[in-house]
This record gives structure tokens, C-alpha cells and sequence, in this order.
């Protein structure tokens, strides 16, 4: 590109070393950032947390101030939900998918380092008002009116805002991606109905958030200006019905939590067949209840709303549909169960904590088929009964399933098998120590026990409970940490790991361990379900594509290079939104404009700059 | 060695039931905000249903939790096990058990649609009617004017009703949400600014039954509590005749003192205290305080209501209750030169001790 000549320096050919991770388009490394990113998120995720548990330890302790409580739970489900779960997931997506599909890279490589670089701007943005201008303190679904400027002068609201603002860019620019990769870039033979069920609860959940996050986009505009510019949105002395803001924040919230769960049930159903050596039972079954799961997600989300005041019909639908998706929920647990049946199971740890996932899923299930009783539901509702139930789900459910998947592919990613005994004893503290914590929660919930209090008088007899699940959280912090030194010691000195370790069924486990650069070196064509199992065992070769890529070698093949603009693009949207926090000083209103115009540049060179240069020659 | 295998996994599976026994076990009733003390019908309702809910859970976690159990006992992989059969699904099976949880639920929905509509439409729409409105961060509470002239009495933070009979709430808001939650009487429901909410209680027993906002609120959200008290009607009467009287000029000189700072001078509580009786005190920014030294605590039922704890009230209210409004915005902790003196503040409370 001679035509543009803005002074930057010239395109990245082979970079290495830290400039090689800021270029990148790898999908592979990509993943691996979303990765380390999310897991250092959700870390200050749980030290926020034990704070919390610190304080709520004992009765009237005075560790911290309410204003820095409220803080403090806004941060951490905040960071949990946005930070640390989503982009876990957006970790394996990146990593796994075009491995499972058989494709050599995404389908919009630069797309996917834009998503990446603009989910840690957004993560910054709301992590950095601990340090300035503090932090957002009205939980994380924001209720109006108390995000209003009249209840909430501060700028915490703001970060929080624009956090969620470039965070949806983010998400939004993947799961269009990962929708166009799954439809477009799949191996010869992998029809829709042969695609592993990792990679369709990916699709999927790409497909909710691409219907979710608009709703809440337009929802924080309001918000924003109401704040900004003195509108009325959800002003309810000028009118407005503040209920606005929680039919369009849970239209957006309900299908989020199934944002969180699908692709936890996506690497449970891989892992679960693999290590029973037998096929997911009921395969269509187990999709269409995933799909169902996710349409009727649509349908269900004032039961979040039991309490505002709908009236007995609205209560009484919402309730119906809401034990309705307990159904496909049951349904996929049973094929689990079934896909056991008969098999031949081995427990190595990512077994395990699939297993432990269903456990807690199947309580964290149970509990939210309380709740959606909505009449009963009156007294748990924000209550820590409810506390219980979104960690038994979110914990127990998501965590669980990623660390199972961390454990899984952690030999496909690094070439090293990661220490099977301090995985098994990282399991079992992770699993007591999670129903330490959190089990107790049921208890003073019914107990009467709302959420959201920064302290509690021992008169209300809540003192032990809340005891045992302080001391579970520094316990569960423990074997969180034990997973840490598991990783790291992995990493660098684990055991060598073979291709295939676990007698893998999908075509990920076809390629050497770790993946090499081009993924494929020769693009598989699919006969079946579990591809590379009737490889092994039926013999049905993997074939290459007739075509000619049966000459393909490491050599010859075009991967797409290393581009700024994605990185730039990022960092613009990064000041411009940081500084539309402050519009109201000129230098707040400078970065604003200076950052969104080095966005829009960026996204111009980029858009033509070509995949390949066609000057450079590999 | 298969026996043996299958004995320990029964014994498994037996365990499992037992397992839910301690779960009752550690919620204790006795607690002042237990939901499983109900003593009204709309929290009796609740808790039959939460039991009935609750017993469907135990048996489905039962069943399911017992064949997890089971199979992952029974079909652990042993040295040297062949490929299991590729079985690759069973169509009559996949359709039973997605028939069977959609029982389990209809035996738990019918019940739940029943209660709705009985927990929300009161059984008697002319019954004794009270508006509840929520502030930062505590509850004001207004009753028909016993002489049925229309009026409001107005109070706050200790709800009075008659024993055994429905009490129809009307529940809005000043500021942001609230949530209306007496766990022993009844479920919450929230408070929405300019969205009038209904529900209605009844306590089947007197006594006093401790609430608490349940809805996040701010800053002191944790501190805006309240209390019920249920008596008999005529108890109740005689409550809101003395209520609805307006307050009596203090004849003692520190409590006319008292008075005079109240309704002017450096204090200024008047700006945001209402006193009936009084032509200064009009605000509408605090709780109303006719007859505050009849309640039994203040600060939303965070303390109690006693000359110490009233005077620490007003000389340091952000003691009791960090970010409470009346320290936020009450000139005399902002402005030195309005500062109370100790002789102020003792009038103060002597003129408070006056009003009942
Ligand atoms: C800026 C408005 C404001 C001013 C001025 C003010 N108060 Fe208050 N006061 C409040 C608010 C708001 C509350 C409720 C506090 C809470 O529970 O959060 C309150 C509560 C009280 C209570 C407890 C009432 C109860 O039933 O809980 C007393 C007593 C009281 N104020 C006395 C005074 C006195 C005496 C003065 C004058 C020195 C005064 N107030 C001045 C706003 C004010
Ligand atoms: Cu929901
Ligand atoms: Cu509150």
C-alpha cells in the first residue's frame, strides 16, 4: 500500500518476541492471550471477593466501608461475568474451533487480534477506576435509578459503562467471526449435523450474543445520556418507569447466563465421551436441546423480576417458561449419563471436573427450579439463597467445565501433559471447598439474609454459616492457586505429551502436540461424527481434500500475516472511550475524539491492507 | 469383586437421601428473619410451597445423583477393557426422559400458579389500607386517618397492625428501588418510584417480626430495616388514635429550648422533620417525628430508642449509620460555626423525649 502514508512503521513480516504477541493473528496465540488475560482477570475477580468474605466473616466488622462494599461486589461479578468467563470461553473458541472444524485459521484472523486487544481495553477501563476516579458501586446489573447522576455523581458508573460499551465491540466483532468460521471453513464432510458439540454450543452462543448484546448497547446509551447530556431515560421524577432498565438489561442479562453455560457444556460433552471411550449419546438430541436451551432463553428473563410488581400473569408465564428450560437442561445431563452407560471410564482429572460439573450443575439446576417458582421465589429473591444458585451455576457450572477443558487441552496448546496428582488434588479442593463456601449460602438465604449488605448484627443468627463460607473462599483460593502452580510447572517442565494423550475422538487430537503453526498440514476431509476415532479404530483414512493440498507441506503453505491495525484500532477505541469519561474537560473531550479518529484510521488502512503482502515473499 | 463393587455403590446411593436431612437441619427457625418461621398466610403459602418444591428437588437429585453414582462406580475402566459398543443413542429412552423431568414439573408449576394469584390479590380489598414509601434509607408509613377525614397519619419504621386480619400495602418509592421484605410474614415486594405496588399481610400471632430492605439501595442499604408489630385491634386502635394526635407544646424549659433549636436557630431539623402540631416543622426529607419517642428504635431499627443512643444520633448520625442523609445534608456536621453544642444537643432530646 503506497497510497497511504501515514508514518507508521512498515508491515510486520516474522516478528518475534513481544512485538510477534502484539501482531499477531494466530488464532492459536490469540487464544492464549484471551486465556492469560481472563484467568489474571478473574484472579482479582476472587481477591475482590475474598475481601468480601473477609468482612462478612464475622458479624458488625468494620474491614471495609459500605461505599467500598458496594464497590466490591460490583467489581467482582462484573469481572467474573465480562472478564474472566467470557473471555475464557472466547479462549477456547479461538484456540479449538478452527482445530475441531479443520480449518487453518478463523475466519477474519485481524478480526479476531481487533476482538482480543479491544476486550483488554474494556477490561482496563473497568479495572483502572480502582485507581482513578473509582469504582462502579451499583452490583452488576446497574438497577435505575440509582445509576443515575442524581444518586451516583461519581465517575464509577461511567467506567463501568464504556467498560461494557467497548467490551460488547469485542464481543460482538468475535461471535460474528466465530458464526462466519463454523458456517464457512469447515473441513470437506463436516456437514453441520457431524461438527463436534464443542463447536456447535460455540455457535450457538455466537449466534445469543449477536442478539444480546445490541439490547444492552442501546440500554447503556440511555444511560449515558441521561448522564451526559441530562436526559430522561430512566429519571422516574421526569416520568420515566425505571423498570425499563431491567426488561432491557435481563432481555439482554438471561440469554448472558446461557452466554456463560453453553460452551461450559460444550467441553463437558467432549470430555465426557472421550474418556468413556464411547460416542455422545444421542448427538442430535444433545444439539437440539442446546439450541432450545438458548431460544427459550429469550423468553424467560423477567424472572429476575418476580418482585417489581408484573402482576400475577406476567409472574405465573415467566415462571412456566422458566421450569420450561429445565427440560432441555435435564435432557443434556441425561445424554451425559448415557453416553457413561456402558462405557469405560477413565477418571484423569479433566474427567473429574466434568464430572464435578455435573454435580454442582445438577444442584445449581435444582435451585434455579426453585427460583423460578415465583411465589416461593418472593422470599429467596436477592437473597444469598441466590447468591448460592448463580455459583453453583456460574462456579460449579462454568468454571468448573473450563478448568476441566484447561486440563484437557492443555497438551494440545503446550505440547506438556499438566501433572495428573496435582490435578487430582486440585479437584477435590476445588470441588469441597467450592461446596464449603457456597452451600451455606442456601442457609442464611432462607434465613433471611439478603444479599448486597456490607455487614449484619449476630442477633439475626447468620454469623456461622457466614463463617464457614469465609473460610471455604480462602480454601477455594488455595486450590486455585494450587492450579496455578500446576500450569506453570506443566508448562515448563511437564511430561512430553504424544499427539493424541487421551485417544482423542475429534480432529484436533489428528495433529501433532503442540499444534504446529499451519494447524493442518494437510486439510482433513470428514466421513462421520468423531472423525479421527474411525480413523484410529475403523481405519476410514482421514483423507485429504482431492485437489492437489495432498502436496501441502509446512512450507507451502499461506497463513495470513501479522498486521498493526487490528492493535491500533484497539487502543483508539481504549482513549476514546477513556476519554469520553471526562468529555467534560478538554482533554477528556481531546482523547475522545483523538482516540476514536485513530480507531476509524486504523480500521480504514486495514481494510486495505491485503492478507499477504503481495511485495513480501515468505 | 463385582458384588463387593455393587454393594459399596448401593451403600453410595443409600447415603444419598440421608444427605438432605441436614439440610433442613441447618436453617434454624428461631432466627428473627427465618423463612421457615411463618406466621402469616402469605409466608405460610410460601413455605408450603418452597417444601413441596424442595421435596420434588431432593427426589429428583436422589434418582439422578443415584444413577450418576452408579454408573460412574460401575463403569470404571479396568486394566486391559476392550472398546466399549459404540452404541450411539436409544430414541424411546431420549424420549422418556424428556417426558419425565416435564412431569415432575407440571407437579410443581400448578401448585405455583395457584399461590401467585392468592399472594398477590388481597382476599379483602376494604380491609385496613397502608401506604409504604421507601427513602434513603428507611420507611415511611402512612394509615387512614382514624376519623376517616381523609388525612394521612404518617409514621416510619414500625409498621402497626391488628392481629389475624389483612393489612393491603400500597408500595412506592421516593428516590431508587426498595424492596418491602418481612420474612415472616411475607415475601417481598419491591419498591418502584412512580410504580405503585401492591401486597397484602396478615400475622396470625402477635409479636414483633423483623424486616429489612431487600432490594440494593445504596450506601446504607444494609442498615434500612423496619419492624412490624402485631397487636390486638384494640391495642392497634388506641396506637392510632395517639398516632393521629398532633404533638403537645413541651411545658418543660429544656425541652421548649429544645424546641425553639429545633424549629430554627442553628438546627435547622425542622427543614427536614415534620411535627404535626407544630407550623414550623414541615420537611419531608426525614421521618416524620410527631411522636418518635413512642417507637422503639430509630435509624430504620438500627438501634435503640434511648436518650444515649439519640443523643449520639444527633451529634455523630454517621456513627450509627455510615452515608445516612440527614449527615450528608444537615447543615450543622458540614458548617463549623452551626455546630450543636453538648447543652444543644441535651435540648434536643429532651424536646424529642417529649413527642409520644
Ligand atoms: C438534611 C435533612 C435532615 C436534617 C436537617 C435533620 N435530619 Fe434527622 N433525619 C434525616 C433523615 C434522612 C433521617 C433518616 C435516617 C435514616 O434512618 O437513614 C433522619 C432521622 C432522624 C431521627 C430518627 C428517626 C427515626 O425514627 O428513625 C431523628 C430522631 C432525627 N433525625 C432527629 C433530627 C434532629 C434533632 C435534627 C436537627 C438537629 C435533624 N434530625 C435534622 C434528615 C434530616
Ligand atoms: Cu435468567
Ligand atoms: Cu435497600
Amino acid at each position: 500500500m503506497t497510497t497511504l502514508s501515514i508514518p507508521v512503521p512498515s508491515r510486520p513480516v516474522h516478528p518475534t518476541g513481544v512485538w510477534g504477541w502484539i501482531t499477531t493473528i494466530d488464532h492459536k496465540r490469540i487464544g492464549i492471550l484471551y486465556g492469560v488475560t481472563a484467568f489474571i482477570m478473574f484472579i482479582t475477580g476472587g481477591l475482590e471477593a475474598l475481601y468480601m468474605r473477609a468482612q462478612l466473616a464475622r458479624p458488625d466488622q468494620e474491614l471495609v466501608s459500605p461505599e467500598v462494599f458496594n464497590q466490591l461486589f460490583t467489581m467482582h461479578a462484573t469481572t467474573m461475568i465480562f472478564l474472566a468467563i467470557m473471555p475464557m470461553g472466547a479462549a477456547f473458541f479461538n484456540y479449538i474451533i478452527p482445530l475441531q472444524i479443520g480449518a487453518r485459521d478463523v475466519a477474519f484472523p485481524r478480526l479476531n487480534a481487533f476482538s482480543y486487544w479491544t476486550f483488554l481495553g474494556g477490561a482496563l477501563i473497568l479495572k483502572l477506576s480502582w485507581f482513578f476516579g473509582g469504582a462502579p458501586n451499583a452490583g452488576w446489573f446497574g438497577y435505575a435509578p440509582i445509576t443515575g447522576i442524581q444518586y451516583n455523581p461519581g465517575h464509577g458508573i461511567d467506567f463501568w459503562a464504556m467498560s461494557l460499551q467497548v467490551l460488547g465491540i469485542a464481543s460482538l466483532a468475535a461471535a460474528f467471526n466465530f458464526i462466519v468460521t463454523i458456517i464457512n471453513m469447515r473441513a470437506p464432510g463436516m456437514s453441520l449435523m457431524r461438527m463436534p458439540l464443542f463447536t456447535w454450543m460455540t455457535l450457538i452462543t455466537s449466534f445469543l450474543l449477536v442478539l444480546a448484546f445490541p439490547v444492552i448497547t442501546v440500554a447503556l446509551i440511555e444511560l449515558m445520556f441521561d448522564r451526559f447530556f441530562g436526559m430522561n431515560f430512566f429519571v422516574p421524577a421526569k416520568g420515566a418507569n425505571p423498570l425499563l432498565w431491567q426488561h432491557l438489561f435481563w432481555i439482554f442479562g438471561h440469554p448472558e447466563v446461557y452466554i456463560l453455560i453453553l460452551p461450559a457444556m460444550g467441553i463437558v460433552s467432549e470430555i465426557i465421551p472421550t474418556f468413556s471411550k464411547k460416542p455422545l449419546f444421542g448427538y442430535p438430541v444433545v444439539v437440539l436441546s442446546g439450541a432450545v436451551i438458548g431460544f427459550m432463553g429469550w423468553m424467560v428473563w423477567s424472572h429476575h423480576m418476580f418482585t417489581v410488581g408484573l402482576g400475577p400473569v406476567a409472574n405465573s408465564v415467566f415462571a412456566l417458561t422458566t421450569m420450561a428450560i429445565a427440560v432441555p437442561t435435564g435432557v443434556k445431563i441425561f445424554n451425559w449419563m448415557g453416553t457413561m452407560w456402558g462405557g469405560s471410564i477413565s477418571f484423569k482429572t479433566p474427567m473429574l471436573f466434568a464430572l464435578g460439573f455435573i454435580w454442582l450443575f445438577i444442584i445449581g439446576g435444582l435451585s434455579g427450579v426453585m427460583h423460578s417458582s415465583a411465589a416461593s421465589d418472593a422470599q429467596q429473591q436477592d437473597t444469598y439463597f441466590v447468591v448460592a444458585h448463580i455459583h453453583y451455576v456460574l462456579f460449579g457450572g462454568s468454571i468448573m467445565a473450563l478448568l476441566a477443558g484447561t486440563y484437557y487441552w492443555f497438551p494440545k496448546v503446550t505440547g506438556r501433559m499438566m501433572n495428573e496428582t496435582l490435578g487430582k488434588i486440585n479437584f477435590w479442593l476445588v470441588f469441597i471447598s467450592m461446596n464449603i463456601t457456597f452451600f451455606p449460602m442456601h442457609f442464611i438465604g432462607l434465613d433471611g439474609m439478603p444479599r448486597r449488605i456490607y455487614r449484619y448484627s449476630s442477633e439475626y443468627g447468620w454469623d456461622f454459616w457466614n463463617l464457614v463460607a469465609s473460610i471455604g473462599a480462602f480454601a477455594l483460593a488455595f486450590a486455585i492457586l494450587v492450579f496455578m502452580i500446576n500450569v506453570i510447572r506443566s508448562a515448563m517442565k511437564g511430561e512430553k505429551a504424544s499427539a493424541d494423550p487421551w485417544d482423542g475422538r475429534t480432529l484436533e487430537w489428528s495433529i501433532p502436540s503442540p499444534t504446529p503453526e499451519y494447524n493442518f498440514a494437510q486439510i482433513p476431509t470428514v466421513r462421520g461424527i468423531d472423525p479421527f476415532w474411525a480413523q484410529k479404530r475403523e481405519r476410514v483414512p482421514v483423507a485429504p481434500v482431492a485437489g492437489g493440498s495432498g502436496e501441502d507441506d509446512a512450507h507451502s503453505i499461506h497463513l495470513p500475516q501479522p498486521s498493526y491495525w487490528p492493535f491500533l484500532a484497539s487502543i483508539g477505541l481504549f482513549i476514546g472511550a477513556y476519554g469520553l469519561v471526562y468529555y467534560q474537560s478538554i482533554v477528556g473531550m481531546t482523547a475522545g475524539i483523538l482516540g476514536l479518529a485513530l480507531t476509524i484510521v486504523s480500521v480504514y488502512a486495514w481494510s486495505f491492507e491485503p492478507v499477504n503482502d503481495p511485495e513480501e515473499e515468505h | 469383586m463385582n458384588s463387593s463393587r455393587r454393594r459399596s455403590t448401593r451403600l453410595w446411593a443409600a447415603l444419598l437421601p440421608i444427605l438432605a436431612i441436614p439440610l433442613l437441619a441447618a436453617c434454624y427457625p428461631d432466627n428473627p428473619q427465618s423463612t421457615f418461621d411463618a406466621v402469616g398466610p402469605v409466608a405460610k403459602s410460601q413455605l408450603n410451597l418452597f417444601y413441596w418444591i424442595f421435596w420434588a428437588a431432593v427426589f429428583v437429585f436422589v434418582v439422578v445423583g443415584g444413577i450418576l453414582m452408579w454408573i460412574t462406580l460401575r463403569f470404571r475402566r479396568k486394566p486391559g477393557d476392550p472398546d466399549p459398543a459404540q452404541t450411539h443413542g436409544n430414541t424411546p429412552l431420549e424420549i422418556g426422559w424428556t417426558i419425565a423431568p416435564a412431569l415432575v414439573l407440571v407437579v410443581i408449576a400448578v401448585p405455583t400458579v395457584l399461590t401467585i394469584f392468592d399472594n398477590l390479590n388481597s382476599p379483602d380489598p376494604d380491609a385496613l389500607t397502608i401506604d409504604v414509601v421507601g427513602h434513603q434509607w428507611w420507611f415511611e408509613f402512612r394509615y387512614p386517618h382514624p376519623d376517616g377525614n381523609g388525612d394521612a397519619v404518617v409514621t416510619a419504621n414500625e409498621l402497626h397492625i391488628p392481629v389475624g386480619e389483612v393489612v393491603n400495602v400500597n408500595l412506592d418509592s421516593k428516590d431508587v428501588l426498595h424492596s418491602f421484605w418481612i420474612p415472616k410474614l411475607a415475601g417481598k415486594v419491591d419498591l418502584v418510584p412512580g410504580n405503585e405496588n401492591f401486597m397484602w399481610i396478615q400475622a396470625d400471632e402477635p409479636g414483633e417480626y423483623l424486616g429489612q430492605c431487600a432490594e440494593f439501595c445504596g450506601e446504607a442499604h444494609a442498615l434500612m430495616k423496619f419492624r412490624v408489630v402485631a397487636e390486638s385491634r384494640s391495642e392497634f386502635d388506641a396506637w392510632l388514635t395517639a398516632e393521629a394526635a398532633p404533638a403537645q407544646d413541651p411545658v418543660d424549659p429544656l425541652a421548649q429550648q429544645g424546641k425553639a433549636l429545633f424549629e430554627g436557630g442553628k438546627a435547622q431539623c425542622w427543614s427536614c422533620h415534620t411535627v404535626a402540631g407544630s407550623s414550623k416543622s414541615r420537611g419531608q426529607t426525614g421521618p416524620d417525628l410527631t411522636h418518635v419517642w413512642n417507637r422503639g428504635h430509630i435509624a430504620a431499627g438500627v438501634i435503640e430508642n434511648n436518650q444515649r443512643n439519640l443523643r449520639q444520633w444527633i451529634e455523630d448520625p454517621q456513627s450509627i449509620k455510615q452515608g445516612t442523609i440527614m449527615f450528608r445534608d444537615a447543615k450543622i456536621y458540614s458548617d463549623p460555626e452551626r455546630k450543636l453544642t453538648d447543652a444543644d444537643v441535651a435540648a434536643l432530646v429532651a424536646y424529642l423525649q417529649t413527642l409520644k
